[in-house]
């Protein structure tokens, strides 16, 4: 299967296979106008199969949301049809309005206006806590 | 920004240590701090209600020659009208130099602490935090004991819902040479994050049992808390737990004559008032402690020395 390469855009590569879908979601890549492939389930040598994503324009990607889903994901800048810049990703420390604390007596389950912040607490086990109520998010891996 | 107390992990041992120095200076030299917040406002926003708490924040403040304004229960602030913690306390941060607050939302003192510039004063958030009923535990501790390592301490009763006990396992694990012995029924042990992160990762020795009499002869310190009734599923298995943790006259008979018995109070059946009569009964001298490390703790944010 061939999918043309891109000019001027980015290019998310080593995504875990079938977590493109939920990237997609979360980047919020059904609102841009320019062309996004979703390649799933690539050969790879090191992970065995792997999704790609790849979007036809410039854009800013929250890599704090990319970090949280899945931070072995490499993101590539392409532009004039050249990779200009490769970024290797980390476990964000503090994630905000990403994901919401689910404990019913946090004050943000009440006063939903509130930022959500979750705090690395673990980051062997990709633990975060709720900054308010401490609350532990499930374990990602 | 402002120094706040939101979680008792927010003071270093050496600011603990501080305070409680401060809070003994008081309690020996009360007309020295009788001015020292004079023209200084305390606003406490007690969201749920509260006797001891409000009544020695109160206390503390008026102690310390200051003033204090607030409000004892939603309903009579604007949160019945819909307003938001964070406007409520940007509102009352205008008219006040320290703010303590209790509400029985989670994280709400952490909510207000990115929408006030004064300091403010966790006094409790549901069953999260409650960092100066610690403070108060410790300078007890410290008083009873003339030092905070070093010791035996007996937790006793539910060890599993009680924030204050979680609290000053933490805070205690800080200091040297001190034995845990966590007494609950099964189901209410200790949790095991709160062992693994304040006991084992430190190396820090302890024990766990479900019967009070056969180890209270070891400790120097018992720390009672209520066996909350609405935790158990069986009315016939909390009548029976609830009945093995009522501390009598007759189980301190094996006690040391030095035991310190404390309790964060209120109590419900749990230690018998004919016990209030022993002198090792330091639990009305713990709250009273709370008033003096509550001035100490108002000095220390307002960054008055005195």
């Amino acid at each position: 299967m061939k999918i043309d390469s891109i000019q001027n855009g980015v290019v998310l590569d080593h995504i875990q296979a079938g977590k493109s879908m939920e990237i997609y979601t979360s980047l919020h890549l059904d609102r841009l106008d320019c062309s996004v492939a979703i390649i799933k389930n690539v050969r790879s040598g090191r992970m065995g199969k792997k999704d790609i994503i790849k979007i036809d324009s410039p854009m800013e990607v929250d890599l704090d949301v990319l970090g949280y889903i899945d931070s072995n994901i490499t993101v590539n800048i392409i532009r004039n049809g050249e990779r200009v810049e490769k970024k290797h990703l980390e476990l964000p420390r503090r994630l905000t309005n990403i994901v919401r604390c689910k404990n019913p007596r946090c004050i943000t389950v009440s006063e939903p206006q509130l930022d959500a912040i979750f705090l690395l607490s673990n980051a062997e086990k990709h633990t975060y806590r709720c900054a308010y109520c401490e609350t532990a998010l499930n374990d990602k891996k | 920004m402002a120094r706040n107390l939101l979680d008792i992990i927010d003071l270093s041992v050496e600011e603990i240590d501080q305070l409680i120095a401060v809070a003994e200076d008081i309690i020996e030299n009360p007309v020295k701090y009788q001015d020292a917040c004079a023209h200084k406002q305390l606003a406490t926003l007690f969201f749920e209600p509260s006797t001891r708490t409000r009544l020695s924040f109160e206390s503390a403040m008026l102690g310390l020659g200051g003033s204090v304004l607030g409000f004892s229960e939603a309903n009579s602030s604007s949160t019945a009208k819909g307003e938001t913690v964070g406007d409520t306390i940007h509102t009352v941060s205008c008219y006040a130099d320290i703010i303590a607050m209790r509400h029985p939302k989670e994280g709400a003192p952490f909510a207000a602490a990115q929408f006030c510039d004064v300091p403010i004063i966790n006094a409790g958030d549901g069953g999260h935090n409650h960092p100066t009923q610690t403070l108060t535990d410790l300078l007890t501790i410290h008083r009873e004991k003339g030092r905070l390592d070093g010791f035996t301490v007996g937790f006793c009763g539910d060890l599993k819902f009680g924030r204050t006990v979680h609290s000053l396992v933490n805070a205690l694990s800080r200091y040297e040479n001190i034995n845990f012995v966590l007494i609950s029924p099964e189901e209410l042990k200790l949790p095991r994050y709160v062992k693994e992160e304040a006991l084992k990762s430190k190396g820090i020795p302890y024990t766990q049992t479900t019967d009070l009499e056969s180890v209270i002869p070891q400790l120097d310190i018992l720390y009672m808390t209520r066996v909350q009734k609405e935790r158990f599923f069986n009315e016939e298995d909390y009548l029976r737990l609830k009945d093995s943790y009522i501390l009598t006259p007759e189980k301190l008979v094996n006690a040391k004559p030095d035991l310190s018995v404390l309790h964060p109070l209120p109590r419900v059946n749990e230690i018998a008032v004919a016990v209030d009569k022993d002198p090792r009964a330091a639990y009305w001298r713990q709250v009273k402690n709370g008033k003096f490390i509550r001035m100490a703790l108002i000095l220390k944010l307002l960054g008055i020395e005195v």
